[in-house]
């Protein structure tokens, strides 16, 4: 008799969760553009611009109430991967994709950019408090194992002034796939040829010496808490843990310093060889005061969309995250597009269709 | 020659050495428990009120909290339940009382090598099951795809525990002429309750703190989700948004969320000891 | 009925394995019974073998570029196209096996302590307790690992141990508290609450009588445990198995605190990289159809060193258990 009832009371208790989880979730139709209903986006994609990209999707739907629009980042493959199976309306990626990529798709995709975002080079060096300067082979002996001791010659001999010690170079790199990455391999493919040859650029390079750290969290992580480190995140993450940021030779001679203004300075620097699609890569830029390890991110959207509706809300949502999301862009540390492509994108942008019309 | 004397303090010396390394064992894990939980609580009770509870996300330097994110770990943990739950204890059932010869082996152990896969690499099957032909993240993949992390371990748990059952009290209600769906459900399964319920609180807790998998199925949401196929929001995405991001803000927020997470566990853990406590 | 036969009621006769599966009592009831426990069971081995069939076509293209040479190659380049599988292979053995070595005699440890020692009022919180470290979320002990671990471990425990047992291989090389020791501590610290707990569960399910027999013979505390611990033999076997497929699959804390550097190296203080932190780093980014197909691949041989690992477990229970005659189950 204890066991019947202690066993009606287990089966009572989960045949009420069940029917809770039900009612909390009909099964029913719900995310496009009925009358009544919100219009529900869903983005997907580059990790470094999350934070932007929250804020404005929330000021968005602060000012549109009938749209519900969401993005997860998930990371730039992630973001091309499911824009091309359609399982989001939007995509994200720091890297433009390639062209076997663009193929690949069921349509033809779009790359807007957004923002601008600088890779810099951070360090935890015991005893030294200056802002250290390296010039680009300097860079890429470092993370090729060439330059093993802090106190190197060629160290040195651009830091003039600064006592550095006489330790091991401990180099802190991505165990993850990533844009970043393909950024700084890509400025190091650029600036020394062994590196081109050697490793290459990519999101998941095989790096010759170093250890892993999971997303820039985790490099900037392992830079606070091992002494000697030295390794490369996104300009945020070193700004808000207080992490020294190094100066870097850019191509023109100059040591410049990650900030909005050297970088929008190698974006307006490349403008003039930047494609019809957008599709470019920034780094090591030739402008006096550019900042060598820039990089776009992207919005990949498809040039025909499907769901008027959708499409409709889509349009309106770039257009105003490239005039008006300016606003909320340099408050959190992002670097906004140089006028000159805001201009490309407006013709992008204007360009999308549904159905044969154009939505703006 | 060591006389009867010398070796029975021999003996009883290593039993007392024996039962303090286990104490000091215990002291060990609960110690490691205190720390992680004292860290926790240190980087997140700063971001608990209650407001933190009831919102939905917000963008950094607005607060926001992780209203939708605890119901969407509810919802996820209701479905997985549902499915892996009576699933896995059926397979337990079938290893222990049912199944004959081979069969068994055969099944054991591929339920064995069910609890090796990494949760990313089941996400990502889900993902190219459920999720593709639908073109939809949904809530109804989540719960599938944690579902078949929880299999194994309820299933084999429960196949250990009917097992430890004695034969006696099988033979008993045999005698007494019920016949053998009676005797596994009314008999054996309520005697192996306590120990059943340890399996499913531990697949539970084990996919309560589970993220890869949820990144492709359930994917994550800002808003309170209401329906079963659409994406949904859970506390350990959540928390791995926030703590892969740059802002101390947010860190903080995702140590409140852990806590929060740990409490829900708990508490499920209390309920269900509660429930299926032995009463004699 | 000797107590090493299993608990089915098979009808003996001339009677197939068929219909003895489907209805040996010849009741209804429990022929329904029998075919809905046996379906359930078939549909888990249905699933597994369609996420085997799945990860097995997906790698075709790696398999067929690569062949053998994937499981001996130990070069892991994604830009060049060169994929090799060994360092993982160690990095996830080694690992786990450094999980279990610290994770089993104190899981073993705990589970004694509550059953046999605490008295009622503590074993119950403090069951509770350690069951709470498998709810904490492999996001948040990989964090831990970063800021508090591994700096602990690379002050404290990795100087000392470098200092005393430096002339082994195993603790040369340079400190920087990431690493496969680090690794590994991590897993055991996780796989721990689910081994204790169900040993837990399976040392409180041995009869009294066991206990009371082993002390009426003069047994000390210990020795009486050492009776109820082989008794419960076998279901530590299964806790033990279901501890290890959890060290072989997590993926979130380990790739946090063991370095990712595809390399085989005997220190322990080198980083190391396992099969579950390749994928989960690298599969949602990996575009192009090669790269791909040799991370299903390594997914594939994940599966098999499961597998195989299980077997030998597997195999070695049954030598324990055949030797020791079997468990005696008597109420």
């Amino acid at each position: 008799m204890f066991a019947r009832k202690r066993s009606f009371l287990i089966v009572v208790s989960l045949v009420s969760l069940v029917a809770l989880t039900f009612l909390v979730g009909c099964i029913s139709g719900g995310g496009g553009g009925t009358a009544n209903g919100p219009v529900q986006l869903q983005g997907a994609g580059a990790t470094f611009p999350n934070p932007l990209y929250q804020k404005w999707l929330s000021e968005y739907g602060k000012l549109h109430t009938n749209v519900k629009m969401d993005y997860q980042s998930i990371g730039s493959g992630g973001g091309i991967k499911q824009i091309r199976e359609q399982t989001v309306d939007f995509g994200a990626s720091d890297a433009p994709m390639k062209d076997e990529d663009l193929k690949s798709a069921p349509g033809e995709l779009l790359h807007i950019p957004t923002v601008l975002g600088a890779v810099v080079l951070t360090y935890n060096l015991e005893g030294v408090t200056q802002t250290l300067h390296f010039s680009p082979d300097v860079i890429a002996d470092i993370f090729l194992g060439k330059i093993k001791k802090w106190n190197d010659a060629r160290i040195s001999s651009d830091n003039g002034g600064v006592k550095l010690p006489a330790s091991d170079i401990t180099v802190v790199h991505r165990s993850d796939s990533s844009g970043t990455s393909a950024v700084f391999t890509d400025y190091l493919s650029k600036v020394s040829p062994e590196w081109k040859e050697k490793v290459g650029a990519g999101q998941a390079p095989s790096w010759p010496v170093g250890i892993g750290g999971k997303g820039n969290e985790g490099v900037t992580g392992q830079i606070k808490n091992t002494p000697n480190t030295i390794g490369y995140v996104e300009l945020i993450y070193a700004v808000q843990n207080k992490l020294p940021v190094a100066q870097i030779k850019n191509a023109s001679g100059a040591f410049v310093e990650p900030s909005a203004a050297s970088v929008e300075a190698a974006a307006a620097a490349s403008a003039a060889t930047t494609p019809e699609d957008l599709r470019v890569s920034i780094t090591n830029a030739q402008g006096a005061q550019a900042y060598p390890i820039s990089s776009y991110t992207y919005i990949l959207v498809y040039k025909n969309q499907k769901d008027a509706a959708k499409g409709k809300v889509l349009v309106d949502f770039l257009w105003w995250g490239i005039h008006d999301g300016t606003n909320y862009v340099k408050e959190l540390s992002y670097v906004p597009l140089p006028a000159d492509i805001v201009k490309r994108a407006e013709v992008k942008i204007s360009s999308i269709t549904s159905g044969g019309a154009p939505l703006r | 020659m060591p006389t009867l004397r010398h070796v029975d303090r021999m003996r009883r010396i290593t039993s007392g050495v024996m039962t303090t390394t286990t104490a000091l064992c215990t002291l060990l894990a609960v110690g490691i428990l205190l720390v992680i939980l004292s860290y926790i609580a240190w980087q997140g009770i700063g971001s608990l009120s209650f407001r933190f509870l009831i919102d939905s996300p917000r963008p950094v330097g607005e607060g926001g909290g992780i209203g939708n994110a605890i119901l969407g770990s509810v919802v996820l943990l209701g479905l997985s339940s549902a499915f892996g739950l009576p699933l896995g204890i059926s397979v337990g059932i079938f290893l222990a009382e049912v199944g004959t010869g081979r069969l068994v082996g055969l099944v054991r152990f591929i339920v064995d090598t069910l609890t090796g896969i990494p949760s990313i690499v089941t996400g990502v099957f889900i993902y190219a099951v459920l999720v593709l032909p639908m073109k939809q993240f949904s809530a109804f993949a989540g719960g599938v795809a944690l579902a078949l992390i929880m299999i194994p371990i309820v299933a084999r748990t429960t196949e250990e525990m009917l097992k430890l059952v004695p034969h006696s009290l099988r033979e008993g209600a045999l005698a007494l002429g019920a016949p053998q769906w009676r005797v596994t459900l009314g008999v054996v399964l309520p005697a192996a309750a306590s120990g059943i319920a340890t399996g499913a609180m531990l697949a539970i807790a084990r996919v309560s703190g589970e993220t890869a998998p949820l990144l492709f199925t359930a994917f994550g949401s800002r808003f309170f989700s209401h329906y079963l196929d659409q994406p949904i929001a859970s506390l350990t995405v959540q928390i791995y948004n926030y703590a892969i991001s740059p802002y101390d803000e947010w860190h903080a927020q995702a140590w409140a969320a852990t806590l929060v997470l740990m409490t829900l566990i708990l508490g499920i853990n209390i309920i269900v000891r509660f429930l299926t406590r032995k009463r004699f | 009925m000797s107590a090493t036969t299993s608990n089915n009621l098979t009808v003996k006769g001339k009677h197939s394995d068929w219909r003895r599966v489907l209805s040996p009592t010849g009741n209804t009831g429990d022929a329904i019974f029998r075919v809905v426990m046996l379906a359930m069971g078939l549909f888990v081995v249905a699933v597994v073998i369609a996420m085997v069939v799945a990860l097995a076509s997906d790698s075709m293209l790696s398999v067929r570029r690569f062949g053998f040479a994937f499981l001996t190659g130990r070069q892991w380049n994604p830009i060049k196209g060169e994929f090799g599988a060994l360092p993982f292979i160690y990095g996830t053995l080694v690992s786990s096996l450094i999980a279990l070595l610290i994770s089993v005699p104190l899981s073993l440890g705990i589970a004694v302590f509550l059953v046999e020692q605490a008295p009622h009022y503590i074993a119950r919180p403090v069951g509770f307790l350690v069951e709470l470290l498998a709810a904490i979320p492999s996001v948040v002990y990989g964090l831990w690992g970063i800021f508090v671990l591994a700096p602990f471990l690379r002050v404290h425990v990795e100087p000392p141990l470098a200092h005393w047992l430096g002339w082994l291989p195993l603790f040369q090389g340079s400190i920087t508290g990431i690493g496969l020791l680090t690794g590994g501590i991590i897993l055991a610290i996780m796989v721990t609450p689910i081994i204790s707990a169900i040993v837990r569960d399976v040392l409180a399910a041995v009869s009294g009588s066991q206990r009371e027999a082993a002390l009426a013979l003069g047994a000390t505390k210990w020795e009486m445990i050492r009776v109820v611990l082989v008794n419960g033999a076998p279901g530590i076997a299964g806790a033990v198995i279901l501890g290890l497929g959890r060290a072989l699959g997590e993926t979130m804390a380990v790739t946090m605190v063991i370095g990712n550097r595809p390399q085989i190296s005997a220190s322990l203080f080198e980083p190391s990289y396992t099969i579950a932190s390749a994928i989960a780093n690298e599969f949602t980014e990996a575009t192009e159809n090669l790269y791909l197909s040799a991370l299903v691949e390594l997914g594939l041989i994940l599966f098999l060193v499961t597998f195989i690992v299980n077997g030998i477990a597997r195999l070695l229970v049954w030598n324990v258990t055949r030797k020791t005659g079997g468990v005696g189950r008597a109420a």
